[in-house]
């Protein structure tokens, strides 16, 4: 009997719990004036091992809404569902934001359920502005460059904050190429994440046009992202003098710590999942000296939108913005631009402002400068017009590499 | 009274059908009734895939009383098999196309059980449950270094590396780690609902015939079961392998109601997932199946109004049902209630 009331205890007390987390359910951005507001929804890992993206992707949107919101004029309610980087869940939370009433859908922060939900919202006609799903699979339409087929079609309702995965290993190995970086390249990369494979492919078929020596190629997954000294020694003996890092930040850290504790020191060439590893607890920093990177987003420049966004995000997430907090940033923006001129948003449905925005995203005329890039503009393929920066790591900075 | 005699086993398969049939009928007329909100009308299809999952699961563990830790590798050859097949048939009937695919999936999963099954059911103890673990992680790494595609000349494949040149209008079916990109759905809640009642047809049968008893009997007892002249390996097998074909038609199932799929997601997470389902529903018990998939399903996506504490809420419900099931008080309160119910039956006739 004792059991029994202390399950009954348990469950007036779950309950209670559920209630209390129910207060926080409604997530309308503080300083939203409670009247009619644009419904603009977002999807991201907010639990489990990619939650670092969508929580930034999250801050950095709910910073650019609140902003927006103080000015006036048109306002802005944001909703991000997680997904836990699953793209089932990711449908059942792009749904929830369907049932909810959103009008515009930031799309999904990675792009496994990126592709997911890029399909649903195309088959739904909700426009779609993802910050950082950067796959092909995502706008579709591109064609493969290993052979040569176009595996998606092109979704017209969906746009790309950042630049598509082919372009970076297209750039990079153009970049290693004009420079003469490396003679002998060694390639690390995680071949069960799209956008590893993604950039990888595209790397290995522009080095082959290019000429690019490359020595070593070795893989890992996600459950092998600890131990890295297969992958280094076979670097280390094939005799690489630049490795090509197209992975994230937190596998980059691993990596260049336990080549060093090999005794191994090539130069290190990474993308934009490279931006960040400054920040990561434990690393020493020392060893990223010299590393090169691509990015869109430098939380160090030094112009007035930028520290601005910087000390706010700092101020209320504790930590330096990366580039999904900025990419969303710039999403919300980039809508807001879009369509704040417009009459009756508010109480447009969601296929109306998918006409209004694709003709005014893809119509020629209309540019976006924001903290990522200056004049980007989009087409009707989707992709954003901006081109990734070379940047290298001195003194615990980046710097411009031209 | 001239009352149909029927045994327990019988009234709780029937009772089982009508649960499933009732259920079908108020979520199909609620959704001709469009008062199914999206998210529910997007869960429908991968509930019942979970279910036929949980189902087939439930054999293995509680009709043949095997633990597999790896059931989610038969859900992703099915799934894999199934929807390569749904797109490289041309079979214009997309509910034609759907059942070939999925004994397409059920072929290819029904292949992997004997694979794995053969050498292992003839052992005692729990290597049942340590190789289809490692068969889990197996498929896994098989489907993410696998590449096929699909041109005028047929279908082509590459292994580890994508080698594959197509011609005009090819198209990469499976891309290795980035899996099956833009499935064309064909998975609809009816053909989910016939897959479900296909499923416990087959199960019914299955454990009231003399096969049925044969390997309850294995269960129960390995060692009487064998000196009375029942062959081990042949009895175990053939329910681990029909077990499997189910889970790969649930795979196909599954795959075909998705945009895109990932061997990442049929990993050992799902594997427990589905046991969570199999053990909270109780061992043996399929109707308990059914209820705790379809419910274990629902939850998470109807905790997303309690925001952060979300997963929290959802571990401390599994718990407290884990509790709740197994109270004595609780279980004796239902025992009595029903027997009152029995009497007051028996005090009416």
């Amino acid at each position: 009997m004792k059991k029994f009331l202390a399950l009954l205890l348990a469950l007036t007390l779950t309950l209670g719990l559920a209630a209390c987390g129910g207060d926080d359910g409604g997530k309308d951005v503080p300083g939203q004036s409670g009247g009619p507001a644009l419904r603009i929804g977002g999807v991201g890992p907010l639990t489990g091992g990619a939650a670092i993206y969508g929580n930034a992707a999250k801050g950095g949107a709910e910073i650019a809404a609140e902003e927006i919101n103080a000015l006036g004029g048109l306002q802005i309610e944001l909703r991000y569902e997680d997904d836990a980087h699953d793209a089932e869940k990711s449908v059942n939370a792009y749904n929830t934001l369907k049932d909810w009433g959103m009008q515009v859908f930031l799309g999904s922060v990675t792009s496994a359920p990126g592709a997911a939900t890029a399909a649903e919202s195309n088959g739904d006609h909700i426009f779609y502005l993802t910050p950082s799903a950067s796959s092909t699979a995502v706008i579709g339409g591109v064609v493969n460059p290993l052979t040569g087929s176009v595996d998606t079609p092109r979704r017209d309702n969906v746009f790309q904050m950042c630049f598509v995965d082919p372009d970076q290993g297209a750039y990079s190995a153009q970049y290693i190429s004009d420079n003469g970086l490396g003679s002998k390249i060694a390639v690390i990369y995680k071949n069960d994440d799209v956008y590893s494979t993604g950039i990888f492919n595209s790397f290995s078929a522009k080095a082959g046009e290019l000429g690019l020596d490359i020595v070593s190629v070795t893989t890992f997954t996600t459950d092998s992202q600890t131990d890295f000294s297969v992958q280094i020694a076979d670097a280390k003996n094939s005799g690489a003098d630049l490795v090509y890092l197209p992975t994230y930040y937190e596998a980059n850290a691993l990596i260049l710590t336990q080549a060093n504790a090999a005794g191994y020191s090539p130069k290190y060439f990474g993308v934009d999942g490279m931006d960040g590893i400054l920040s990561v607890k434990g690393f020493d920093a020392a060893l990223a000296e010299g590393v090169m990177l691509l990015t869109p987003f430098n939380a160090d420049a030094e112009d007035e939108r930028t520290k601005s966004f910087v000390s706010k995000y700092q101020e209320k997430y504790g930590d330096v913005p990366n580039q999904f907090a900025a990419d969303a940033y710039d999403c919300v923006y980039a809508i807001y631009e879009a369509l704040k001129d417009e009459e009756g948003v508010t109480e447009a449905s969601a296929s109306d402002l998918c006409d209004k925005l694709t003709a005014k995203f893809t119509g020629g005329s209309f540019t976006f400068t924001g903290l990522t890039g200056e004049n980007m503009t989009w087409d009707a393929t989707g992709a954003v017009s901006k081109y990734p920066r070379g940047m290298y790591i001195e003194n615990g900075a980046y710097v411009g590499m031209d | 009274m001239n009352k149909l005699h029927l045994s327990k086993a019988s009234r709780v398969n029937f009772a089982t059908y009508a649960m499933v049939i009732a259920a079908y009928a108020v979520l199909q007329f609620m959704g001709g009734a469009g008062i199914l909100s999206a998210t529910m009308r997007g869960q429908l299809v991968p509930i019942c895939a979970y279910v036929a999952m949980a189902l087939s699961l439930n054999l293995t563990v509680g009709v043949l009383g095997e633990l597999s830790l790896g059931h989610a590798g038969f859900m992703s050859v099915g799934a894999f098999a199934g929807a390569v097949a749904a797109a490289a048939l041309p079979i214009p009937s997309a509910p034609l196309r759907l059942a070939a695919a999925m004994a397409a999936g059920a072929l290819f999963a029904a292949l992997a059980g004997a694979l794995v099954g053969v050498p292992v059911l003839r052992l005692n103890g729990d290597y049942l449950a340590i190789v289809t673990l490692a068969f889990g992680q197996i498929i896994k790494s098989i489907v993410e270094n696998l590449y096929i595609g699909m041109d005028s000349r047929g279908l082509h494949t590459s292994f580890l590396e994508n080698r594959l040149t197509l011609r005009e209008g090819g198209l990469m079916i499976l891309n290795g780690p980035m899996g099956i990109n833009g499935i064309n759905k064909i998975s609809t809640f009816t053909a989910g609902f016939l897959l479900v009642m296909l499923i416990l047809v087959v199960i019914f049968h299955l454990v009231g015939s003399r096969t049925g008893r044969a390997i309850m009997a294995l269960r129960d007892n390995r060692i009487a079961a064998e000196s009375v002249g029942i062959p081990v390996t042949k009895y175990k097998l053939m329910a681990f392998v029909i077990a499997a074909a189910m889970a790969g038609a649930a795979g196909t199932l599954f795959a075909l109601g998705q945009n895109t799929i990932t061997a990442s997601k049929f990993d050992f997470n799902t594997s427990i997932l589905i046991l969570v389902f199999v053990v909270l529903g109780g061992q043996g018990r399929m109707w308990g199946s059914i209820i705790a998939a379809a419910l274990l399903t629902i939850l998470p996506e109807a905790l997303r109004e309690f925001a952060d504490y979300r997963m929290l809420v959802y571990a401390v419900v599994l718990i407290l049902v884990m509790l709740a099931t197994n109270n004595p008080t609780l279980q004796g309160f239902f025992t009595s209630l029903f027997r009152k119910n029995k009497r007051k039956e028996a005090a009416g006739k």
